[in-house]
């Protein structure tokens, strides 16, 4: 990855840098910023992990044991059963997995009819979701939680099913737009063309239009997993049975019941998942991240 | 970096994008009916679930704010609901924890990213694990990290900040547990949970600096801090201020933290925040109306600061 950055002029030309003075203060400076910075943001993942491993006079203990003096395994068991954890992360799971294939298909049918097929009140459409992009999320999560208990005109209580997160995370207006302004980059030729050997629009979307937006799909895709797992208030109004709890609001719920040592270990396993499709995203998940920000 | 080569935002000269003006499709009337029916089929799961759990419920709030549902049997009350939650005597103190913390992390949290992605932008090596290193504490559940700090932040001397702050020989802190250091507390593992996404960004933005602007201040002797004063601010300012919005409505939407760390309400309700509020008037005390009045009075003040702050802010010519 340094090796790309080069090329490009920054605060401090290269040249500069590669005086034997400035080469000095430079590693420096890397040294110290590394050293610091795996202080800050792998100190606390030590300080956890090893937490989970202290006994409970241990956890306790004036002043705090740097390293662990016992190896107290037991307790990321007893966290497993005491949290059932492994309920708690297939939930999630499964919340994730849905919410993602109902913003997949949904967005992207969305996203195609309002790039290519347009339709007369498309863009009015269009305009109407990016619109709630100004309201933050919390401050509706009442009259959310009042149509979820019962949805007009079907009078369905979707309450303690996975359909109350399925279905409001395809309100992702901003997703919708990822996806709209990057089928727009694809001329219209190219359906076109196929239109006259032939092919409806869903074999258009399927054929060309899919293929060449991957990368695009995968961002969303990551930012809608990651979004339901890191979202805790909406799963904890509308999931409210101990068996359909998120991993956020599972630790949260058990947490009054059990001892700090316990606790802690529960917090690592809720973690690892996470860390888990961290390191193998990473990349993606990075660059995913500046695509839609900076190009709007 | 492959970030800004993933989207193919700018069409190629010459070149028309979209269909509008190509006539795609020659035809008589039905067609067009049936073009303009296959678009709609297309975008009606999306628009259902708009419907239903966006613009609905946005109109729904204002409705339910002047509303009052007891027994099943539902009334209109006019300001009722209103005048009820602003007689709540947390009323006050949640509005101006919320501030207080928005305030707080922008002091902490605003100008730290910005500074650390200009610092990482410098440097030639180990930047990507810098930046992984950044971003990890964003991808972990919430409930996870805050848990840790609730650990680390143990009030007596076995929790690992006040080890710290003991070994240095300085003062120690109840955290949490003492009223003046609640909300600097939760400001705290606020900002270490989420500056990761801020940096990143600030990060893409610093190299879409032109090199040239670096070199011809350079030429003109500036150093090394007129230099980050005249180019790299001026030329990130969009994103900066967008930042600075985002996060001002983020964080006026405190709650897990709060929830997590201090127990929702804190010691003597330094913690209570608005959305906290609206939370213990819709579950416990099944005033989902006084709820409404609050979401709606928090919409009325976010929407308007990001409003007067769009007009206001410097747009790009």
């Amino acid at each position: 990855m340094a090796s790309t950055e080069t090329s490009t002029r920054t605060l401090i030309a290269s040249a500069r840098l590669n005086r034997p003075g400035s080469r000095r203060t430079y590693w420096a400076i890397v040294i110290v910023t590394v050293v610091v910075f795996s202080f800050v943001f792998l100190g606390p993942l030590y300080w956890m992990v090893t937490g989970g491993l202290k006994s409970g006079p241990e956890i306790a203990q004036i002043p705090p044991t740097l390293f662990p003096k016992h190896h107290e395994l037991s307790n990321y068991s007893d966290a497993w059963a005491q949290l059932s954890l492994g309920r708690l992360i297939l939930n999630t799971l499964y919340y994730a997995a849905g919410a993602l294939a109902f913003q997949l298909v949904l967005g992207i049918g969305a996203a195609f009819a309002f790039s290519k097929l347009r339709p007369k009140l498309g863009n009015a459409v269009l305009g109407l979701m990016l619109a709630t992009l100004m309201i933050p999320s919390t401050v509706l999560i009442i009259p959310q939680y009042v149509t979820v208990i019962d949805l007009p005109i079907f009078h369905w209580n979707m309450l303690d099913s996975p359909w109350a997160i399925w279905l409001p995370a395809v309100t992702n207006a901003f997703n919708i737009f990822l996806l709209k302004r990057f089928f727009d980059s694809i001329p219209t030729d190219l359906l076109d063309a196929a239109a006259i050997d032939g092919a409806g629009p869903l074999r258009q979307l399927w054929s060309i239009i899919l293929p060449m937006s991957r990368p695009i799909i995968g961002v969303v895709s990551i930012f809608s997993v990651t979004a339901v797992w890191k979202d805790f208030l909406w799963p904890l109004l509308v999931e409210p049975s101990p068996t359909n709890r998120t991993v956020n609001v599972g630790l949260y719920a058990f947490s009054q019941g059990i001892t700090q040592n316990v606790l802690v270990a529960g917090a690592v396993i809720a973690a690892i998942p996470t860390i888990v499709f961290f390191l193998i995203f990473q990349r993606n998940i990075m660059s995913g991240l500046t695509t839609g920000s900076l190009k709007g | 970096m492959a970030a800004t080569t993933a989207v193919p935002t700018t069409p190629a000269p010459g070149r028309r994008v979209g269909s509008a003006n190509i006539p795609r499709r020659r035809g008589g009337l039905r067609r067009k009916v049936f073009d303009n029916l296959t678009g709609y089929l297309f975008m009606l799961g999306a628009v259902l679930c708009f419907a239903f759990f966006s613009w609905y419920p946005m109109v729904r709030e204002f409705i339910m704010s002047f509303q009052r549902t007891r027994r099943g049997v539902t009334t209109w009350v006019g300001w009722d609901n209103y005048i009820r939650v602003w007689h709540d005597p947390a009323f006050v103190t949640a509005w101006k924890n919320t501030a207080y913390f928005s305030i707080l992390a922008l002091v902490f949290g605003y100008a730290l990213p910005f500074f650390i992605a200009v610092l990482l932008n410098e440097l030639r090596h180990a930047q990507g694990y810098l930046r992984a290193l950044v971003y990890l504490p964003v991808m972990l559940p919430p409930a996870s990290a805050l848990f840790l700090f609730a650990y680390a932040y143990q009030p007596d001397n076995s929790g690992i900040f006040n080890f710290i702050l003991h070994s240095l020989h300085l003062p120690t802190s109840q955290w949490v547990q003492s009223t003046a250091m609640t909300m600097p507390s939760l400001v705290i593992a606020s900002t270490w949970m989420n500056m990761g996404g801020a940096i990143l960004i600030y990060l893409a933005a610093l190299q879409n600096i032109p090199g040239e602007l670096y070199e011809a201040s350079e030429l003109d002797g500036a150093r090394l801090l007129r230099r980050i004063w005249h180019v790299t601010i001026p030329q990130t300012r969009l994103i900066l201020s967008l930042m600075f919005l985002l996060q001002v409505v983020a964080t006026m939407q405190l709650f897990i933290e709060p929830l997590i760390l201090a127990g929702g309400d804190g010691v003597e309700d330094h913690a209570t925040s608005i959305v906290y509020l609206m939370y213990q008037h819709a579950f416990k005390e099944q005033d989902l109306n006084g709820a409404a009045a609050l979401g709606v009075m928090l919409l009325i003040v976010l929407v308007g600061f990001s409003a007067v702050y769009t007009r206001l802010s410097p747009r790009e010519d």
